[in-house]
């Protein structure tokens, strides 16, 4: 049979024609995607990777819930000019606890993979509630509501442990019942700086660069 | 005496047409807002509604599903039914796409500026929505696949491929890309870590680009350009060989949005590569729509329509082009995270997906009521107004995305960064304001679109279209 009487068939089969689109287009994903999926080393957590105590995982779903990574990106590329303005460049194994990633797609403001202890707590307390009393050019918006709510509030946070866990997140029972107290008097701007100040310090300096 | 079977069913193709509109003025004003608060970003308020980060999720999916996905349904529903000889297969269930649909959108919009945010692009409603998604998108395809399996022409038409291939494709990127185990009632956790969940994420943007912006609106493009222009498709066989190019190929090409990120280096060569090799098929599509239109060049001096549709093929042509090229390595090393991005992304939204849509819609709306376009002329303004908001906006883009871009990299002769970033992001007012200008102005247009259409549509019901009589030679016997 040539590939036109073939094509005919398609052309006027409705079944085949899903199937031939459903088939052609799964191609690329099982050649490209599944040995991802099934690279240990992309899933494995090393002495680089860190696991979010509760107050940094309330922080970092506060990140997600502003839409930070709209503007931030947490990618330090292997290029120089990046090395140089923020950091060692980012491996994969830091990001084994990060569900779902949060490298962004653009930086209208700065990358963030290395920001944990640039700068001070009360730094970034000021920068969120007002960017401009920091950096007079800025044009980040303000989160003045972060230090008015409580962090508890925002947070399930035994119900997003037990749902990382399932997902091979090491907290133990202990961790998840002791939880909630660690955010007692706690606000939002807390967890959120808290998350900050840890991002990208686990990774241990090799000596290659 | 004839059963109602032997019309068309195209009340709710207008009920579509209508959501579509009202979804485009509603996600581009937001999208003008947005351009506003990178210029002044005290113009949230204190608000937390008006954040960016809020409102900028509600832009692109406002768009995207709002007025992307309801265009898609309207056009699909029109000529799945011209091209098959029948009524839509199950009407109830095509009333219920058309606002099940849209309750998502609304709802999933609100969701989004109440913070419930998984942060993946272009997927960034919680699972609740995801799961709903699912629901109404396997009700279109048995809607739209059961029209063609009680078809009455034996030929399957191409127009109704690009749509199937729409329907199948991102089901699968949908349900695959939003697996995720939910922790409370709006908030869940993604299947896959790290690094994994960036090239499922990519494999699902990418192709939501690819299936929906691109194939989604080629569907359109086979139905409506031939029909406009009195002209068949010059050459069926190149949109056949396209077609099938298109849908093995375009799904490799995610991992380009990753280049120097930490993934395996050999994921990102393979995705540059077949990002390159889509330009073929993307431009015989390209020419084929050309083509089909050389005949007809006479009607673009007085069909603002046609002009339309011809100008969004350009547009078509420029950002398969610009994609291929910034997923090159060597360039996207200086393109990636910068407003270059943002330009590509509206060359193809408002310079292809858009003006598409409008030129379909003035060549539509008319015909399914059974009337004439309220006013020539303010369609013929909207589409200069068009033409200069996609211009501006994207060479304000470019002059933005590539200062950034090369100031960011640059280092002095002892290997110092010769900028600060700071420096860098307060140079880009000139372009930001520029941006916001063009906004407005695509705005106004559409916006003109709206009262233009609104005005054709007043007291006027959807016209009883007959179910013409079928050819033999292409008749199911």
């Amino acid at each position: 049979m040539n590939g036109l009487n073939l094509h005919k068939r398609i052309e006027e089969n409705t079944g085949l024609l899903i199937f031939g689109i459903l088939f052609v287009s799964a191609i690329g994903g099982l050649v490209q995607i599944l040995p991802i999926l099934d690279q240990d080393s992309l899933n494995t957590a090393t002495e680089n990777s860190h696991l979010y105590s509760p107050v940094e995982l309330t922080g970092r779903d506060i990140y997600i819930r502003e839409g930070c990574s709209v503007c931030h990106s947490q990618q330090v590329r292997p290029l120089i000019a990046e090395v140089e303005r923020y950091g060692a460049y980012s491996r994969a194994d830091e990001f084994i606890y990060d569900r779902p990633f949060l490298w962004g797609s653009k930086r209208t403001g700065p990358d963030l993979h290395r920001i944990g202890g640039k700068y001070t707590d009360d730094w970034h307390r000021v920068h969120l509630i007002d960017p401009r009393v920091v950096v007079a050019e800025s044009i980040m918006p303000a989160y003045p509501w972060l230090a008015e709510r409580p962090a508890s509030a925002a947070s399930d946070i035994t119900a997003k442990m037990r749902a990382l866990r399932t997902l091979g997140h090491p907290y133990s029972d202990e961790d998840i019942e002791a939880a909630p107290d660690e955010l007692v008097d706690l606000t939002e701007i807390d967890a959120l700086i808290a998350y900050l100040q840890v991002l990208g310090t686990a990774y241990v300096e090799e000596d290659a660069p | 005496m004839k059963s109602s079977s032997e019309f068309y069913l195209d009340d709710v193709v207008i009920r579509l047409v209508q959501f579509s509109v009202a979804w485009a003025v509603v996600a581009m004003a937001a999208g003008v807002y947005l351009a506003a608060e990178l210029i002044w970003p005290t113009l949230d308020f204190g608000q937390y509604w008006l954040s960016f980060g809020r409102l900028r999720p509600l832009h692109t999916n406002g768009i995207i599903f709002g007025f992307g996905v309801s265009a898609l349904m309207t056009t699909a529903f029109y000529s799945v039914q011209r091209t098959s000889h029948v009524k839509l297969f199950t009407p109830g269930l095509a009333w219920f796409c058309c606002y099940a649909w849209q309750l998502i959108v609304l709802l999933g919009g609100l969701s989004l500026l109440a913070g419930y945010n998984t942060s993946k692009e272009y997927a960034e409603l919680e699972w609740p929505f995801d799961i709903a998604i699912a629901i109404v998108w396997v009700c279109f395809g048995i809607v739209f696949f059961g029209t063609i399996a009680t078809r009455r022409i034996k030929p399957i038409y191409i127009s109704n491929w690009f749509y199937g291939a729409l329907i199948i494709v991102i089901a699968m990127l949908h349900i695959v890309n939003s697996l995720a185990i939910p922790a409370t009632a709006l908030k869940s956790y993604s299947l896959y870590p790290g690094a994994q969940d960036a090239v499922v994420q990519w494999w699902y943007g990418h192709n939501a680009v690819g299936f929906l912006l691109t194939g989604g609106f080629l569907g359109m493009l086979y139905y409506f350009l031939p029909k406009h222009a009195g002209r068949p498709i010059w050459s069926y066989r190149l949109s056949v060989v396209a077609f099938w190019a298109f849908v093995y190929s375009y799904i490799w090409a995610g991992p380009h949005h990753l280049h120097y990120n930490a993934i395996p280096e050999w994921v990102q060569s393979l995705g540059m590569v077949m990002s390159i090799i889509l330009l073929a098929p993307s431009w015989a599509t390209m020419i084929n729509g050309i083509m089909t239109v050389s005949d007809a060049w006479e009607k673009l001096r007085t069909d603002p329509a046609l002009k339309f549709i011809v100008l969004s093929l350009a547009f078509y042509g420029l950002a398969t082009f610009e994609g291929p090229m910034m997923a090159i390595r060597s360039v996207n090393v200086v393109s990636h995270f910068t407003d270059w991005t943002i330009g590509h992304v509206h060359s193809g939204a408002l310079g292809w997906n858009a003006m598409i849509t409008y030129g379909t819609f003035y060549f539509l709306v008319p015909r399914l009521v059974g009337g004439e376009l309220y006013s020539v002329r303010l369609a013929n303004v909207h589409f200069w107004l068009a033409l200069a908001g996609t211009m501006l906006y994207i060479m304000s883009m470019w002059g933005a995305g590539v200062s950034q871009g090369l100031l960011w990299l640059s280092v002095d002769q002892i290997g110092e960064l010769s900028f600060s970033f700071k420096d860098i992001m307060a140079s880009m007012t000139p372009y930001y304001a520029l941006r916001l200008i063009a906004g407005i102005i695509f705005l106004l247009g559409t916006i003109l679109m709206a009262y233009n259409l609104y005005k054709t549509i007043q007291g006027r019901q959807a016209s009883k279209v007959e179910i013409p009589a079928v050819n033999p030679a292409y008749g199911i016997s």
